[in-house]
């Protein structure tokens, strides 16, 4: 299920317009992910306030969406492009990968939720699958 | 059995309260078949699915949609009995339908954006977020339930 050119394209102009709020996703994505699956608290030990929209939140939020940018800018190969969030993923942080898709689904949830005529069915499977492979790309250096 | 909480059950009955089967039934169901292609597999007779325009216009992409939406009214009327609600349901998609049960979980991914995207930040919160996808996962591992 690899990205078609009309994905890339569908990716990219639609990423052109919803990028000046990214970290307004990012925040909002992250908030939901550690509410409507708690597990997901288990990685982030670290912090005070875990609450939707507290300030660690917000902080990390925007890491994760600048990723996810990135990954726009490399759409065109994204092994290569994200080797090196693949190693910090891999050795440092150590991710369980099931939960890639479980953020990816909460910041589908929150496009939509922001941009609901924008987020037709047919970008709508062009950044599922474009979140998959970035999952996937992050998965690189697992094992 | 499923315990509910007074938020979630205020959540959940908000929420398909102010829904409209007829609008986010068909909806949901166009998003499935154009966002996991392969689902299409059940629809042999629901004639041109080629498009995701043509799955939009399609009338019996739309009816179906507003029939299992609609069967969602079960769970909602049978909050802490779902898993005998569904059971007939159940052998159904099973015996007759032969759906793969990893469908249920899919739909009710897609049922989940469109209420999003229809209900808006200040609705569809985490907490209510929370809530509808539990309620969904019941709803999914009760028709599944049946399976053998």
């Amino acid at each position: 299920m690899s990205l078609t050119a009309k994905n890339k394209d569908t990716i990219r102009t639609f990423w052109a317009k919803v990028s000046s709020n990214a970290e307004a996703i990012g925040a909002d994505a992250l908030s939901r992910m550690l509410v409507v699956y708690p597990q997901t608290k288990t990685y982030f030990s670290h912090w005070k306030d875990l609450s939707p929209g507290s300030a660690p939140v917000k902080k990390h939020g925007a890491t994760v969406m600048a990723g996810v940018a990135d990954a726009v800018a490399k759409i065109d190969n994204l092994t290569s492009g994200l080797l090196n969030l693949s190693e910090l993923h891999a050795f440092t942080l150590r991710v369980d990968p099931a939960n890639f898709k479980i953020l990816s689904h909460n910041i589908l949830v929150v496009l939509a939720i922001m941009f609901p005529s924008d987020f037709t069915p047919e970008v709508h499977v062009a950044m599922d699958k474009f979140l998959s492979a970035v999952a996937l790309a992050l998965s690189e250096k697992y094992r | 059995m499923v315990e509910w909480t007074d938020d979630e059950r205020n959540a959940i009955s908000t929420l398909w309260s102010n829904l409209d089967v007829a609008e986010i039934g068909p909806q949901a169901l166009s998003r499935l078949l154009v966002v996991f292609p392969w689902t299409q597999r059940h629809f042999p007779t629901f004639g041109d699915l080629s498009t995701p325009a043509a799955i939009a216009a399609n009338p019996k992409v739309a009816q179906h949609g507003k029939t299992v939406m609609g069967g969602l009214e079960t769970a909602v009327k049978n909050l802490d009995n779902i898993k005998n609600a569904y059971a007939k349901l159940s052998t159904m998609h099973s015996e007759k339908l032969h759906v793969d049960p990893d469908n249920f979980r899919t739909l009710a991914e897609c049922i989940s954006v469109v209420v999003a995207a229809k209900f808006g930040p200040s609705v569809f919160t985490p907490g209510f977020q929370e809530a509808w996808q539990k309620f969904l996962a019941v709803v999914v591992s009760a028709l599944g339930r049946q399976y053998h």
